[in-house]
């Protein structure tokens, strides 16, 4: 019965999509004014309809209820309660869903709480959201229907694949959809300003919270995907460069240049067809990368969830969608007015700087990415890694992030570097150079083994760092705005990101051993002794549980169990690798097979100040939280007063005539 | 520095990103349709086979667990599916090696009964037992990343050969070879 409701209030909801579309573009015309008023009802209630279809889903799978198809096939009634609700997303089907609700909630909001855009182009924008969203209903309802019955009840589900039963993998991809899903608002925004050649300031502080919000989630769930793979893939790297990878770094790129180019439309009125072509370009990576992970194009370690017959599906989408806003965008940019203009140093000409600097690396990553299927199409075959990303992408990482110490002093329009600006930009900014330059030498002197690019990263990230505060410097701290903390903190997290990076490279140490209980090993400053090795059980699977006791210089040891993981349904292994994190560093363990002569075969790293690479990533998302929060209670502030302000008028307007 | 928005020469910049954008639609287009040979040097030669059993496929043949492989004699394992055209071409090399007394299973992959039945009427069935992997978790497990994809496993259940893509005719002796080194 949930399951036969689910589908029929997702059919509605596709149905008003199809309305939502259709009055949006009727309303559009002179003579379709009285519509216009449908629109905005509509959207929250189709975001209404599709919630409730989505909440029928996870009571399906909560439930466990095995006369569902997607239910049998991707849970298991003895999974534990957290995974039988990842499980909803954790499949192509329930991810769909879980697609179409946070867009058409997030549409939903937009219709509900938007009032500073013309409404012409809130109307454009509604209706360019219902037309994205209506691809995905098809896909949904046509070739992929979650709530599919089986002729008969499967006797048990058959599991999630082990791989995802990891607490933080439950949460990492609807943490990644709602961030290319708030993506899809901003290209609304482009679209329907477009639509109605409306782009301005107004157009710019509508779309930024979106983008906003969606960059910081798009920020955690990198992080946390990195992380994941960090410590459940047991190889003790924290970024591949895994065509997956790249998938969401992609998106996060653009919207990062989006993020900023939107903040110099919204304050100077500059940089428009820019903004609006990132706008389109941020969701277009969102949907490359969606392509890319489900078609199996490219293998990659995310292959559970390839399908080529969905991918056609998504390549179609993809091409109606990006083929048909970037035509827009050809033959409406052009009329889309030359915005403010701007010296060469400025904020705008750095901001400027930046976009280009990101566009460049988003640039190299999808080109790196799509390099294997390039040349394989011309007949060699080859496979792109870190000896390609790094040093590439550096040339134009290492400029935007000199560039990110400076730009954040420069007034608007123009500024100078001398005469009375040199003691607030050119002095504090050539101390943190000098400071950069000077743990540069440093390193270069005292430790010439550590190549160049892990010592130019420490190198800026010491310059970065308090560089990134100089903002602050002068200014009242409780008197400065939220989304002024907000640019501060995520500066900062690049610095300390950045840090943590260059120094897992520098500095790792790395200990292969075959070893008996009892033996001892040394890596880095600890002592790693193997206690023994015994077998353990969990709700769903067997281990091989290495007990390793692991001293630092000396101290008092800690234990660490890492496991290597056996699931029985669906059959697979998983390493469970063990970390001992300390402040300055993590001693990461795996356990890894038994050889001829009962030795095993461990692998222990020391890496110091790794998790720095996660704090920063934090601190990046916090940031930007900060930033959010700031505008959302500038704009709140706003709508107080405008209705203040309305009911003092309405008020006098009666006594007025009362006298 | 002038804004970045070209107002009086609206050109071909602006066309760019399609350019591009058609550009990375026809890669990947090819990509979709291009033959299914990834030769990727198999990490899971030398391993055992992970513990599976799979239903069966088809109700005339028995489904496919891991003790089989562990008779003592070697046995290929093909991986397979209906909606695969590759796996068609490949049908009279398997009958051909079926013919020669090679015992093979088969993994068919993301398939329906009555469709597993029908390619197998018309393609003829070489294999003693066929299990059905609904969710590419078997296919998964022994490292296979596509269809068709064929493994030499010795009698003691050890992968020891992967062969990825279809059997040509002129592979025959190469499968043969690897099976009879696997049975030493």
């Amino acid at each position: 019965m949930i399951a036969e409701l689910g589908l029929a209030v997702l059919w509605m909801a596709a149905a008003l999509a199809v309305l939502q579309l259709v009055a949006g573009v009727l309303a559009l015309r002179p003579e379709g004014r009285q519509i216009a008023g449908l629109v905005r009802p509509v959207a929250v209630m189709q975001g209404v309809l599709v919630a409730a279809a989505l909440a029928a889903l996870i009571t399906l799978f909560l439930t466990t209820d095995l006369s569902v198809k997607l239910v049998a096939e991707n849970s298991h009634s003895m999974k534990p309660f957290i995974f039988k609700l990842a499980g909803t997303w954790g499949n192509h089907e329930g991810s769909m869903l879980l697609w179409v609700t946070i867009m058409a909630v997030a549409g939903g909001f937009v219709a509900l709480i938007e009032k500073r855009l013309p409404e012409n182009t809130l109307i454009a924008t509604l209706a360019g959201q219902s037309f994205v969203s209506l691809g995905f209903y098809a896909f949904l309802l046509l070739s992929s229907n979650p709530f599919q019955r089986l002729p008969e009840p499967a006797p048990e589900g058959a599991g999630l694949n082990p791989l995802l039963q990891d607490i933080g993998l439950a949460f990492h991809p609807p943490t990644l959809y709602v961030g290319y899903v708030g993506l899809s608002i901003a290209f609304s925004f482009a679209v329907g300003a477009l639509v109605t050649r409306d782009v301005g300031p107004a157009f710019a502080r509508a779309m930024r919270p979106w983008v906003l919000g969606a960059w910081i989630f798009l920020t955690l769930g990198i992080t946390a995907g990195s992380y994941w793979a960090y410590y459940t893939l047991g190889w003790g790297g924290w970024w591949f460069w895994d065509p997956v990878e790249n998938a969401s770094l992609m998106p996060w790129l653009a919207a990062t240049a989006l993020l900023h180019s939107c903040s110099v439309l919204a304050s100077r009125n500059a940089l428009k067809a820019w903004t609006v072509m990132l706008g389109v370009i941020a969701f277009s990576m969102s949907m490359v990368g969606t392509f890319l992970v489900r078609s199996g194009i490219l293998t990659s370690v995310h292959a559970f969830a390839v399908d080529p017959e969905r991918g056609s599906f998504i390549l179609a989408l993809l091409a109606i969608y990006i083929g048909g806003a970037l035509t827009l965008f050809g033959l409406r940019a052009s009329t889309v007015t030359e915005g403010a203009r701007f010296s060469f140093v400025s904020r705008e000409a750095s901001l400027v700087f930046n976009n280009v600097m990101l566009c460049g690396i988003l640039g190299i990553v999808l080109v790196g990415t799509l390099y294997p299927l390039l040349t394989e199409a011309m007949g060699v075959k080859v496979s792109v890694g870190p000896p390609y990303f790094n040093p590439v992408s550096a040339v134009f990482a290492i400029p935007m992030m000199l560039v990110m110490g400076v730009g954040p002093l420069l007034r608007w329009r123009q500024d100078s570097l001398d005469g009375k600006r040199a003691g607030r930009v050119t002095l504090p900014v050539g101390v943190c150079a000098l400071l950069s330059a000077a743990v540069l030498l440093g390193v270069e002197l005292m430790a010439p083994q550590i190549k160049l690019l892990p010592a130019l990263g420490l190198a800026i990230a010491a310059g970065l760092a308090p560089a990134s505060f100089l903002p602050l410097r002068g200014r009242n701290l409780r008197r400065t705005p939220l989304a002024t903390w907000g640019m501060v903190f995520g500066h900062f997290g690049i610095a300390v990101a950045l840090f943590g990076m260059a120094s897992e490279s520098a500095f790792s140490t790395e200990r292969l051993a075959a070893m008996r209980p009892g033996d001892t090993q040394q890596v880095g400053p600890y002592t790693v002794k193997l206690e023994g090795i015994g077998p353990v059980a969990g709700p769903n699977w067997t281990a091989l549980e290495a007990t390793v006791s692991a001293s630092y210089a000396g101290a008092a040891p800690a234990i660490l169990h890492p496991q290597a993981r056996t699931f029985s349904n669906p059959p697979g292994n998983r390493t469970e690798s063990a970390l001992k994190t300390r402040w300055n560093g993590q001693l990461y363990a795996v356990l890894g097979e038994e050889g001829e002569d009962s030795r095993w075969q461990m692998r222990f790293w020391w890496k110091p100040f790794v998790p720095m690479i996660w704090y920063g990533g934090a601190l990046i998302a916090f940031g930007g939280l900060l930033a959010l929060l700031g505008r959302v209670a500038a704009d709140v502030r706003r709508l107080v007063a405008t209705g203040k302000i309305a009911y003092r008028r309405s008020r006098k307007a009666q006594l007025g005539v009362g006298q | 520095m002038n804004d970045r928005t070209p107002a009086k020469k609206p050109g071909l910049a602006l066309w760019l990103p399609l350019i591009l954008f058609a550009g990375f639609f026809a890669l990947v287009i090819w990509g979709l349709v291009r033959p299914a040979d990834r030769e990727v040097a198999s990490a899971f030669i030398g391993k055992p086979l992970p513990q599976f059993d799979l239903p069966p496929a088809i109700d005339e043949r028995p489904g496919l667990a891991t003790s089989v492989f562990k008779a003592g004699k070697p046995r290929l394992l093909n991986v397979f599916a209906s909606w695969c055209v590759p796996c068609a071409v490949e049908s009279p090399q398997l009958a051909q090696l079926a013919g020669q007394g090679v015992e093979i299973d088969g993994v068919a992959i993301r398939d329906r009964k009555e469709d597993v039945a029908r390619f197998l009427a018309q393609n003829g069935n070489p294999f003693a037992r066929i299990g059905k992997d609904d969710l590419s978790q078997v296919q998964l497990a022994i490292g296979s990343s596509g269809v068709p994809e064929t493994f030499v496993v010795d009698g003691k259940g050890v992968i020891r050969y992967q062969h990825i893509g279809d059997i040509r005719p002129e592979d025959v002796p190469m499968i043969l070879s690897k099976l009879e080194e696997a049975g030493k």
